[in-house]
């Protein structure tokens, strides 16, 4: 009797510590919430982000809470959230996030000469409900292990000499940015030719920019298409140990798209300054300085020094897209379902 | 009763929200979508990859249960931890490694490999509860009718057990079938593949939302298979068994060498997992941040034990009800509970943040929210452990105690709840260690700046600092370890003999 006793003691210790523990902690951590600060979704991540967010709350006094998260997931959630969203501004890895806001009506007006400060491609065409951040460039990373004869741009690639060696990412929205581009550059023809080509030559499907410049560094493959400042991010991170190298595509190559960053006010936020505060921010001098700095991408905003190390935007203009004349994304996901190279 | 009605409106939310986004563009897109030659190819390709790690996890899961707690193997409380630990990875942390370690297995193979050695656990750690409560007495009768270890097992032990495998196996199919992060990596594509990518790259919704109704309705007939199996056995013993060791099978030769399969999953399991770290923390030059960490680590803890608890409290009347008194409405919460495991984590979380702002604004966003969420994705995960255990409980026991004087309460106290106390901690941990490292519905419904060991990992992740990642994924699976001890050391609820 006594041992069956003992038995269910000690079976209730453990099952008591749930409890404890989770009073323990709810009386020990903060539920993060703040009151009143200006709500910032945010789909680039915190380490980049947070550091510029401190400097504007100790410049202005505005109290700033950010959510992280990955921006298509995010521009999904407002989606979710509707008029209710607790969001005041969203800034998005990407402009087709803040593109499906805009058609759902849920963005606010931003004022002409904030959004004036950026080149006329960079923002709407039709109205002033989202404007441009930072410019990336589309590159080709290569590991110079493992390639002798190095393409100048993606029409190289479909030469027989890089067969099997070429990773590209289709369910990636700036791949698929950068196929929208060369449809609406060069043609449809041209597009599903080029793609017909690359598919000869057995290139390796991945998920991510990420895991491509992953490959390629390790030496897993030889040549992949990423945006320029995934490779400028991981140059702090793995130093010498960044073997891969970039072309950056030049002339009337298709493959030199540069896309943007962005960042809107949602309509609940229509009349709120300190909104306005941040999207001016995000501008400013200081602002755009800081991701030149930590990303090497391009500031859109006129007069801001350009990053070192990678070609000037201006010598990347060769492809001439107006970045709302994307917005046939699913024209270049019915070919590129139709081609087998998308599921 | 109203607990039970708290629950089914909890657990059939995703399902409602699926069917109003599959149908808010009307029937032609819906039936476009479920109606592709590539839909079908992509769906076998799932129900494959499914069946073949739920198969392989069973006899993983079963072997290593029955060595840990049947047999005299060398340092055997050590093995019984080590075996459940590889549970905490998330799954696109084990990939990483695979890929990195082996870039060639990309693929089926890998997928398989990956999803395997970190989905065994559901069926490890309900198999050794389940053992652990086992009447020796029946194997003993067998025993002395003649019958070998081998056939005493089969015929015996098995049917024993069945209840708790099965819904072992059922959770590793239907985690198989709702993962994206190892699929992803592996670049095998299955269903959750065109899920994500309606989401990540068209921002449209429908096709997700079909194929999420079409991954639930799947699950659901699975459910319900595997429940009419049950309804034609019996699983309950007879008497309440002696209070009696459990014999020892004595390996005898095959002692030392019986460690090397215990030895072998947890290096391969955790092993390459943990060079990936070690690659990830040589190669990098951030650090993380102590302070944010800890904080994590705290975070972690509190929502963990909180959403623990939650489940646990659902789970237990629910799985009580469906085993001695099955119903519609019992029914309906536990199909619909294991449906919720089967839907990626997207799915579920949009489906919350929906239901969320508009029917508990003021909830929206904060702890009970993300604790409601666990619920519907993790409910099933308890409701199997705990109805298993019950299930082994013959009714009419408590019955007795109620002659015996008892009130009804500590009838219920004094018999129920402590014969199938072990089986209320295999659910308790198996949710734990499953909520640690859950990322898609958190991303979605935590406070606003609050930050567990998932999100800082994916954080870290996503601004490529993978020597700052590091420290978050070794953490979680250190945290990983308290519970699974627990469970495997205090479970010993006889001596052995």
């Amino acid at each position: 009797m006594r041992t069956e006793r003992t038995i269910r003691r000690r079976w209730l210790a453990p099952l008591a510590i749930l409890p404890l523990l989770a009073i323990s902690a709810a009386c020990g951590a903060s539920d993060g919430d703040s009151g009143q600060a200006l709500v910032l979704y945010s789909g680039r991540d915190e380490k980049l982000v947070q550091p510029l967010i401190d400097d504007f709350e100790a410049a202005t006094g505005i109290a700033v809470d950010v959510r992280y998260g990955n921006s298509a997931e995010m521009g999904a959630q407002i989606l979710e959230e509707g008029s209710a969203t607790p969001a005041a501004v969203f800034y998005s890895q990407e402009v087709g996030a803040v593109g499906v806001l805009e058609e759902a009506d849920m963005l606010a007006e931003l004022p002409q000469d904030v959004v004036d400060r950026v080149p006329a491609r960079f923002r709407p065409k039709d109205n002033n409900q989202w404007v441009g951040v930072t410019g990336r460039s589309r590159v080709i990373v290569y590991n110079p292990d493992l390639v002798d004869d190095v393409p100048e741009g993606v029409l190289d690639l479909t030469d027989p000499k890089y067969a099997g060696k070429v990773a590209w990412a289709p369910p990636n929205a700036s791949f698929q940015s950068f196929v929208t581009a060369f449809r609406v550059a060069v043609g449809d023809d041209q597009a599903r030719s080029w793609l017909e080509g690359m598919l000869a030559n057995d290139p390796v499907a991945y998920e991510s920019n990420n895991e491509i410049l992953d490959a390629v560094n390790n030496g897993d493959i030889a040549i992949g298409l990423i945006n320029h400042y995934y490779w400028a991010r991981a140059l702090p991170e793995l130093g010498d140990g960044l073997k891969a190298k970039l072309v950056f595509p030049k002339g009337d190559d298709p493959g030199g798209l540069v896309n943007a960053t962005a960042v809107a006010v949602l309509k609940g936020a229509t009349d709120n300054p300190d909104a306005q505060a941040l999207v001016e921010y995000l501008l400013s001098e200081e602002g755009q300085t800081h991701f030149v700095d930590e990303t090497m991408e391009y500031p859109l905003v006129e007069g801001i020094a350009q990053p070192d190390g990678v070609p000037p935007l201006s010598s990347l203009e060769g492809l001439q897209v107006d970045l709302t004349d994307l917005e046939s994304l699913e024209q270049t996901q019915t070919l590129l379902v139709d081609l087998g190279i998308l599921d | 009763m109203a607990l039970t009605l708290l629950t089914v409106a909890l657990t059939v939310l995703p399902l409602v929200y699926l069917v109003i986004r599959a149908t808010d563009r009307g029937w032609g897109a819906a039936e476009s979508v479920l109606f592709r030659r590539r839909t079908l190819d992509l769906l076998l390709r799932s129900l494959e990859l499914s069946a073949i790690v739920t198969v392989l996890c069973l006899i993983i899961g079963i072997g290593l249960a029955w060595l840990v707690t049947r047999t005299d193997v060398p340092f055997r409380r050590f093995v019984q931890v080590a075996v459940g630990l590889p549970f905490a990875l998330p799954s696109y942390v084990a990939a990483w490694s695979w890929i990195g370690y082996r870039p060639g297995l990309a693929g089926r193979t890998g997928a398989v490999i990956v999803l395997t050695t970190i989905t065994y656990p559901f069926v490890y750690l309900p198999a050794m509860a389940a053992l652990r409560r086992c009447d020796p007495a029946l194997e003993d009768t067998a025993r002395s009718l003649g019958h070998g270890s081998w056939s005493v097992f089969r015929r015996v032990t098995l049917p024993q057990i069945r209840p708790a495998v099965a819904g072992g196996g059922l959770l590793v199919g239907l985690y198989v079938l709702s993962d994206f992060g190892a699929v992803a990596t592996m670049r095998y594509p299955v269903l959750t593949h065109v899920i994500y990518r309606s989401y990540r790259a068209s921002f449209d919704r429908t096709p997700a939302a079909v194929l999420g109704c079409l991954l639930a309705a799947l699950s659901i007939i699975i459910v319900a298979l595997e429940s009419w199996s049950r309804r034609r056995r019996r699983s309950a013993k007879v008497g309440s068994g002696a209070v009696r060791a459990q014999p020892v099978v004595a390996l005898g030769r095959l002692r030392w060498p019986s460690l090397l399969l215990p030895v072998g999953i947890v290096v391969i399991s955790l092993g390459i997992p943990a060079w990936g770290m070690r690659r990830w923390f040589t190669q990098g030059t951030s650090r993380a941040d102590g302070g944010e960490l800890w904080e994590a680590t705290l975070n972690t803890l509190q929502v963990g034990a909180l959403g623990t608890l939650a489940v646990i409290v659902l789970a237990a009347p629910l799985a009580l009800m469906s085993i001695r008194h099955p119903g519609w409405l019992s029914t309906t919460a536990e199909r619909a509970a294991y449906a919720g495991h089967s839907l990626p984590g997207v799915v579920v979380g949009l489906s919350l943040v929906f239901f969320g702002i508009r029917f508990a604004t003021p909830l929206y966003q904060r702890l009970p929210m993300l604790v409601m969420a666990y619920v519907v994705l993790f409910l099933s995960l308890g409701l199997g452990s705990i109805q298993s255990a019950v299930a082994q409980i013959p009714p009419n026991l408590e019955d007795v105690a109620r002659t015996l004087g008892r009130s009804g309460f500590a009838a219920w106290r004094s018999v129920t709840l402590r014969l199938s106390a072990p089986g209320i901690g295999a659910a308790a941990t198996l949710v734990f260690l499953t909520i640690m490292k859950e990322l898609p519905a958190t991303l979605f419904l935590r406070p606003t700046g609050f930050d567990t060991l998932s999100t800082r990992l994916w954080d870290n992740i996503s601004s490529l600092s993978y020597a700052a990642a590091a420290p978050y994924a070794v953490t979680v699976v250190l945290l990983a370890a308290v519970p699974t001890a627990l469970l495997a050391t205090l479970g010993e609820r006889r001596a052995r003999r």
